[in-house]
Formats: C-alpha cells, sequence, structure tokens
C-alpha cells in the first residue's frame, strides 16, 4: 500500500491543501477586509456611522455565515461552473471556500479594528487625520496582532472546510481522507492524512501566534 | 492691539436633552494663556472636544482667525491642524515608536518629507529632555515621559493654539512637574493655550485669565488670577477652591 504512488499522492494531497487554503483566504480577505473596514467605520460611534450600510452588511454576513459550508458548496456550484469551469477539483474549490471565508473575515476584521482604543483614534482626528489615513495608519497599523492572530484562526477554519469539500471531489487531503477512509475502509491512509492536517494547522497557528508576538509592541518585555 | 485668536459665541452643546454647555462665549487672544477650572462633570473637556470639533455642537459658532471650525464642514482637516490638542490618557500609537507617533501626522495630512519632519521631532523631543527616548515604544516610556511625547506630537503641527485637556490628571504626582515645566516654557514663548486642569497651584503660575466654569457656564472669571485664587468673588468659587486648600482646613 505504501508505494510511491501513495506517497506522491499525498504529496500532492498536501500540495493542493495548502493551495486551496491559501489562495481561498487571500481571497476571503480581498472581500471581507473592506467589509470588515466598513463595519467598523459605520457602525455607531464609528468614524462615519451609517446606519443603513451598516445594517446591509451585518444581514449579508449573518445569512452567508449561517449557511453551513457543504451546502454552500452545492448552492454555489453554477457560479464555481461559471468561474472555473468545472465543479470539482481543487481549484473549483477555492469559489466556495472564498465565499464562506468572507463574511468570517469581515467580521473577525471587524472585532480586531474594534479594540483600537476611541483615545488614539481621536487624537488622529485632532490632527486633521482624513478617514482613509485613519484606517490605514491607525485601525490596521495598531490592531495588526489582532488582525494577525485572525488570519491564523481564518487559516485554520478555510483549512477545515476544505477538507469538508473531499465529500464533493474538491482535491487536497480532505479528498483522499474520504476517497480512502470512508469509500475504501483504508483507515491507515485515513490517519496518515489526518495527521499532516492537524500538522499543518499546528505549523499555521505556531507560525501566526510567533509573528503576532513579534509584532506586539503593546506589552513585550 | 491685541489679537482675537480664538472666538467663540454662544456656543450650545447638549447630548439629547442634557444640556453640557448652555450659550457659552469666550475670546481668547494670540498669546494668551486661558485655564478653566471646575467641579468633575462640568463640561470643561466637553467644551475642549467641541473647539477642535470632536463634538458637534447644538448652536453657536466657533470661529479660528475669523473662520469657522465646523465638524462637517470641508476644511475642518485644515482647522484641525491649526488646534493642537493634548489628551489626559496621552493617546500615543502604542505600536508606534515616539518618533513615529510624532511624524505621522506632519508626513501624512500635511505632506512634509520625512527627514524634515524627523528633523524638527528631534529638535522638539530634545526641548522636552526625551531625544534619547525616540525609538522607544510608548510602554517603555513613564507617564510623564509618554504625555511629553504628547505635547511634542502636537506641537509639530504648528498650532495656532493648544487645547491641553487635564493633562496631568493620569499622572504621578512627581511626573505633574515634569510635564508641567514644559508647558510653562511653552506658555514663556507665547503660545497661545485653552488649559483645563485640576493643578491649582499651575493655573495660578501660567494664567493670563482664569475661568471658573460649573453647570455649561462660567460662573466667575478674572484677569488676575492671583487675585482669583486668594479672594475669588463668588460663593461657589470659594468653595471649590476651598476644597483644595488642606492647610485651612487643619488651621480652621
Amino acid at each position: 500500500m505504501w508505494d510511491e504512488t501513495m506517497i506522491v499522492m499525498l504529496l500532492e494531497g498536501i500540495r493542493d491543501t495548502f493551495y486551496m487554503t491559501f489562495v481561498s483566504t487571500f481571497f476571503g480577505y480581498v472581500i471581507g477586509l473592506p467589509m470588515g473596514i466598513a463595519l467598523t467605520l459605520t457602525d455607531k460611534g464609528g468614524i462615519t456611522p451609517n446606519r443603513t450600510v451598516y445594517r446591509i452588511l451585518d444581514i449579508v454576513i449573518n445569512v452567508t455565515r449561517s449557511v453551513p459550508f457543504l451546502i454552500l458548496l452545492i448552492l454555489v456550484m453554477p457560479l464555481t461552473k461559471l468561474i472555473v469551469g468545472k465543479s470539482y477539483g481543487s481549484t473549483a474549490t477555492i469559489v466556495p471556500l472564498t465565499l464562506a471565508a468572507a463574511p468570517l473575515i469581515g467580521r473577525m476584521v471587524e472585532s480586531s479594528l474594534k479594540e483600537v482604543s476611541q483615545g488614539v483614534i481621536e487624537a488622529a482626528i485632532s490632527m486633521g487625520a482624513k478617514t482613509s489615513t485613519i484606517v490605514f495608519k491607525v485601525l490596521i497599523g495598531e490592531a495588526r496582532t489582532s488582525l494577525l492572530v485572525g488570519v491564523t484562526i481564518v487559516l485554520g477554519t478555510v483549512l477545515g472546510y476544505s477538507a469538508m469539500a473531499g465529500v464533493v471531489g474538491g482535491g487536497g487531503l480532505g479528498d483522499i481522507a474520504i476517497r480512502y477512509g470512508y469509500y475504501r475502509y483504508e483507515t491507515g491512509v485515513m490517519l496518515v492524512t489526518l495527521i499532516f492536517i492537524v500538522a499543518i494547522v499546528q505549523l499555521m497557528q505556531v507560525v501566526g501566534t510567533f509573528a503576532a508576538k513579534k509584532l506586539d509592541h503593546r506589552n513585550q518585555e | 492691539m491685541e489679537q482675537v485668536l480664538l472666538e467663540i459665541n454662544h456656543i450650545q452643546k447638549a447630548y439629547g436633552t442634557h444640556v453640557v454647555i448652555d450659550d457659552f462665549s469666550l475670546a481668547v487672544n494670540k498669546g494668551e494663556v486661558v485655564v478653566i477650572i471646575g467641579p468633575s462633570g462640568c463640561g470643561k473637556s466637553t467644551l475642549l472636544r467641541c473647539i477642535n470639533a470632536l463634538e458637534d455642537i447644538q448652536g453657536g459658532e466657533i470661529l479660528l482667525n475669523g473662520e469657522e471650525v465646523l465638524k462637517e464642514a470641508k476644511n475642518i482637516s485644515k482647522m484641525r491642524q491649526k488646534i493642537g490638542m493634548v489628551f489626559q490618557s496621552y493617546d500615543l500609537f502604542p505600536h508606534k515608536t515616539i518618533l513615529e507617533n510624532i511624524v505621522l501626522a506632519p508626513i501624512k495630512v500635511q505632506k512634509r518629507t520625512r527627514p524634515e519632519a524627523e528633523k524638527e521631532a528631534v529638535e522638539l523631543l530634545t526641548k522636552v529632555g526625551l531625544a534619547d527616548r525616540k525609538d522607544a515604544y510608548p510602554r517603555q516610556l513613564s507617564g510623564g515621559q509618554k504625555q511629553r511625547a504628547a505635547i511634542v506630537r502636537a506641537l509639530i503641527m504648528h498650532p495656532k493654539i493648544l487645547l491641553l485637556d487635564e493633562i496631568t490628571a493620569a499622572l504621578d504626582p512627581e511626573m505633574v512637574r515634569e510635564v508641567l515645566e514644559v508647558v510653562l516654557s511653552l506658555a514663556k514663548a507665547g503660545s497661545t493655550m485653552l488649559i483645563v486642569t485640576h493643578e491649582m497651584a499651575f493655573a495660578k503660575a501660567i494664567a493670563d485669565r482664569v475661568l471658573f466654569f460649573e453647570h455649561g457656564k462660567i460662573v466667575e472669571e478674572s484677569s488676575h488670577p492671583k487675585e482669583f485664587f486668594t479672594h475669588p468673588v463668588t460663593e461657589r468659587a470659594r468653595a471649590f477652591l476651598k476644597t483644595f486648600d488642606y492647610e485651612t482646613e487643619q488651621n480652621s
């Protein structure tokens, strides 16, 4: 069973898992980061309060967050086909993964940015800083530790989702685990893929936490 | 003739139905140091926050050099650059070094070059005795040092007027002095300042004019601070000042 093809398959699985997780998280931030910034700015007590915009974003996020990933995956298949050209394989899985990650990221970014103290924001306002300067230099700059912890959590979650996509032939380690462990009763292969998945999550966690600590100037010695 | 720099005409500030500032007017001349004292929660800080439009007002107008300071106006960024503000809680950016804290606004808001802004930052830091701490992060500084850095952060914008909002209230007594000395030297150099403070001895030493403020109104105003602190006219001011005077308490 542990021949060359198996090892190649596992290595490809690892590669595909990384590919799906990182690309989806990246696109998730492309959509989710502006959402989180908009939520922070338009909430009451924000720099540019706007009840309507906040409510709309809030509802969109709540609704999309409530859809279980497996159902979202099937639901967006027409869209996936439209964008990627097929509805299976790791590249195709990036579409639903991105859509699942974006609202989560929006929320995480919002909560990170809201940790920046009002006083610091007001200090910037009092010096005549424009909203764009406050967003990029003050909010994101000062919340970076929390944002980075957020990235780590998102990566872990997206990786978990990507494994779920294995049920419908999503590619990556999850796909292998389901094909061998569930359809062929080869528990050994499944356990090996599981070990890899856990190891990858651990690795990302360690790197993320380390980077966050490095960037934190508030209370390290 | 003295030149009026800041003119506040009949401003009104309320949170819902709760009136905080009621028909308040004040003119501050160029180079003048006006100190506002009064019990906590009397609207002193709110007044300062209104002046640089951190709070909107419900009535009246605020003019700086004849130009209106209006929260929603297009020129508000320009106006705020002319009105420096220092806060009780320093509010330095915790993830930026002292130097970065100071040069952020000159570079990003005033579009000055980094070398020029850094050069002036270092000069100002030297004046307040913090040149050697320019690469430190706020958490590595004492409260007094942080507040001095915050003053420099306001000064580098070359404001026409400085608003100091209880800048020593969060400090240990030993650190109060080092901060107040910086403010005194600014006053001597001719800066226009509007100061809210609970340090009566400091108020007495620095003020050209003292306002005793309560319930959103001026209760007593004096252009002779020494006089005011020893012989206040109103009963209310007398009672307020007495709370700071422990000596008479002992002897009575």
